[in-house]
């Protein structure tokens, strides 16, 4: 994996943070804000996994491992934390969307809001 | 309800996720997995379930208050674990050094051993177990109000 | 009894969450058992809250950590850094855990007849004690990465409780709103934990305010924490989802909703004092905090003037008043660098703004209820349509009353002791402070007659003629939190010397909250 430089997963994080908060700023469907949201999840995995490589070193994991430096492995416990904790909000804001689609008929957020002011 | 071939092929095919979702949960505490990683691979198996029947025919079989019994029960076993070593420290490993689960790991490389890690495997049982249910019930909810169905409770 | 105080830390957040587990259980075999199990946890856990704020301030800052061999084992034998999820309990922690306590206990209480009516009750009061783990939780940790995790449960289990009227339509966009900025906000502060991490392969936060210097990273990571918690805590300009999300949910929650908005504000002070300390610069984050604070002290009760929903109105109310505690605590962290300007009114103003966290924690909740008894008896929130109530609801109206002039700074009650000490420390600072919320002071008592007149004087209107008087369980929720109004406003020094000045100290000294934590080694 030498052609790849150690920047890459960086800027794929960036990029797909980038691109989340270009999505939450600016479009009006509800699920496609819900899928920004699940983007902007996603890069901030990334990168938390990411911070966590050392080069030529292997998978922190006790059985039959070959000698060696090992990756650091904290950070791949928060991704995991992360992980689970992001399943739960993307359900919630699932079932919100259907019922807000049930009371108002339309995904779009400017038609269905009700409060104002 | 697909076609018939597609219900015969998942109802094969359920064993072996499920049988794969124990093995993940059961060895967490050696290789990669644990608790929540086995149990969103048998969940994976119920939503495959879930598109080859409808359902209404999973309904009948996975009844709510039951998934709701399962999932305390599973989350009570896990918070029980970790009173249990009140005595020191909360959430203390009072099973290492025990018969039951309480080798003490070889450090450095070799073949895991899975009569080690104190409660840690029974915890990932637990949370297995929880997660199970809790997920299977959030996509069975979620599948019966797209197909128009009434407000679960 | 020793046995118990060291453990004491843990057992305050493991029995709501013991009860949480039990709740569906007992709740599927009778109804009064689920109830009485919810007091009898939170109740317990009031009295394990008091009982630990008194060891701490006899015998200083405790430590626990989870799975070692002894509860302050933090370094194990051949370790250099400290390991596992330890929580560290000082001054400011049990104080904001005590009017947690107290207002978790009065909002369960309130909910008994609040919503007897609805369906799923037992995922109601399973998903409350969830909330209350979470917020005791992000109060007793020393962990950067576990107060995320008690973030995100206090916001999930909020934003479930909001949408919990599921016929409404404006419930679920209220909840929906909430839970896209928690989870935006949580991965920001995710992202800056991960910085820190990266930088200094510790998540402690007392080991890592040993070692952390204010570089470039260091900024970016100070940054995003600050304004994550700030869009959390409700801070203009990123308050906008703060009414919505407020004024739709039943009203018990909206009262627990404010404590969480504080826990939020104490998570960005102890980033603020106990974790970059003096790195950081004193002078220019302190003024951002002021004017933003000075922003939303204006923004808030001009917004609230022309409401007509009753819960909407008090939510900008609470914005305004959150303001005060930005630009109390602000001016303490303007001059933290500089020691003779900080014995003169730096700490004074620090009790000011963490004084008003305790009385707004006191009254805002129960004007809250105070609305919702009006929802639960005349089905809508309008004010314009409510009339003469006063007649009817005379328990309700006295206690509304006594909401009304603790927020506007009225002597002698609560509101008026922490306003004039913020008010007199500020005014060294910078008098325009000062000025602003005394006309902020006068602006709310202004718009909160308004609404009374409106919505409890007048003749009686026909359409309420079947109003009486809200259910018992309703009342004993609202007299609780007065009780705790009076008992401030009668011993205020008391309340000061006992609780605000060891929290302000504790704040302050960031000494301390290293030495417990990596002087401990065995």
């Amino acid at each position: 994996m030498d052609y790849i430089p150690l920047d890459f997963p960086f800027l794929a994080a960036a990029l797909l943070v980038g691109i989340s908060f270009y999505i939450i700023i600016f479009k009006k469907n509800l699920t496609k804000l819900i899928m920004g949201v699940a983007m902007l999840a996603s890069g901030v995995n990334l990168f938390l996994v990411a911070l966590g490589y050392r080069a030529g070193a292997n998978a922190p994991i006790y059985t039959d491992v070959p000698e060696g430096p090992m990756v650091m492995s904290i950070p791949q416990a928060l991704t995991l934390t992360s992980i689970v904790i992001n399943v739960a909000v993307l359900a919630l804001m699932l079932t919100m969307v259907i019922h807000i689609y049930r009371h108002t008929g339309t995904l779009d957020s400017e038609k269905s809001r009700k409060m104002k002011g | 309800m697909l076609s018939k071939i597609v219900r015969t092929a998942a109802n094969q095919l359920i064993v072996f996720i499920a049988v794969f979702g124990l093995y993940v949960i059961a060895h967490g505490h050696i290789t990669p997995g644990g608790g929540f990683q086995g149990g969103a691979i048998i969940v994976s198996g119920v939503v495959m379930l879930l598109v080859a029947f409808s359902s209404h025919e999973i309904k009948k079989g996975l009844r709510e208050r039951v998934l709701s019994v399962v999932e305390s029960s599973g989350a009570l076993v896990f918070i029980i674990l970790a009173f249990a070593g009140i005595g020191t420290v909360f959430f203390y490993n009072l099973l290492l050094g025990t018969p039951l689960f309480g080798g003490i790991p070889a450090t450095g490389p070799g073949p895991g051993n899975i009569w080690t890690g104190g409660i840690i495997p029974l915890m990932n049982f637990a949370v297995g177990l929880k997660v199970i249910a809790g997920l299977s019930a959030v996509v069975l909810a979620l599948a019966l109000f797209s197909s128009g169905e009434e407000v679960e409770e | 009894m020793a046995d118990l105080m060291t453990h004491g830390a843990i057992l305050i957040i493991a029995i709501p969450l013991l009860a949480a587990f039990l709740t569906p259980l007992v709740g599927m075999a009778s109804q009064k058992a689920r109830n009485i199990l919810v007091v009898v946890s939170l109740l317990f856990v009031v009295v394990l809250v008091f009982a630990l704020a008194r060891d701490i301030s006899i015998n200083g800052i405790h430590v626990y950590t989870l799975g070692a061999t002894a509860p302050e084992v933090t370094t194990p034998g051949n370790f250099i850094v400290p390991v596992r999820i330890i929580l560290e309990v000082d001054g400011m922690s049990m104080l904001m855990a005590m009017l947690w306590s107290i207002v978790s206990l009065a909002a369960a209480i309130f909910s008994f007849s609040h919503i007897a009516n609805e369906t799923g009750q037992n995922r109601f009061y399973t998903l409350l004690l969830l909330m209350v783990t979470g917020g005791f939780g992000m109060m007793f940790t020393g962990d950067l990465f576990n107060l995320f995790v008690f973030l995100e449960i206090a916001s999930i289990s909020g934003a479930a409780l909001i949408a919990y009227r599921t016929k409404f339509a404006d419930t679920q966009e209220g909840g929906f709103k909430y839970i896209v900025v928690s989870a935006i906000a949580s991965l920001m502060v995710l992202f800056a934990i991960g910085l820190l991490y990266a930088q200094y392969n510790l998540l402690n936060i007392g080991a890592l305010a040993e070692v952390i210097q204010y570089t470039t990273v260091d900024k970016i990571a100070l940054a995003l924490l600050l304004i994550a918690f700030t869009i959390k805590a409700g801070m203009v300009p990123l308050h906008l989802w703060f009414p919505d999300a407020y004024s739709v949910a039943p009203a018990s929650i909206t009262g627990m909703l404010v404590i969480t908005s504080h826990a939020c504000m104490y998570a960005a002070f102890r980033v603020c004092f106990s974790l970059y300390g003096n790195m950081l610069d004193a002078p220019v984050v302190g003024w951002i905090l002021i004017v933003f604070g000075l922003l939303s002290m204006f923004v808030g009760v001009t917004m609230a003037i022309f409401q007509k929903d009753v819960m909407r109105f008090m939510s900008y109310h609470a914005i305004s008043q959150l303001g005060y505690m930005w630009v109390g605590v602000g001016v303490g962290l303007a001059v933290l660098g500089n020691a003779e300007l900080l014995a003169t009114y730096g700490r004074d103003a620090m009790s000011g703004g963490i004084f008003h966290i305790l009385n707004h924690a006191m009254y805002k909740p129960l004007l809250f209820f105070t609305g919702g008894a009006l929802f639960h008896m005349t089905g809508t929130r309008d004010l314009s349509k409510m009339g003469g109530l006063a007649h009817k609801m005379k328990w309700t109206a006295i206690l509304y009353i006594i909401g009304t002039l603790s927020i506007s700074g009225i002597p002698p009650l609560n509101g008026f002791s922490s306003k004039i000490l913020i008010y007199e420390s500020v005014y060294q600072f910078n008098a325009i402070l000062t000025i602003t919320g005394i006309v902020v002071s006068i602006l709310t008592l202004a718009s909160f007659t308004k609404a009374f007149h409106s919505a409890f004087m007048g003749a009686e209107l026909p359409e309420y003629g079947k109003v009486t008087e809200v259910p018992k369980s309703m009342i004993i929720g609202m007299a609780i939190l007065a009780a705790g109004i009076v008992f401030i406003t009668l011993f205020p020094s008391l309340v000061v010397d006992r609780a605000i000045q060891p929290a302000a100290d504790a704040l302050i000294n960031q000494g301390a909250y290293i030495d417990a934590i990596t002087g401990a080694i065995p």
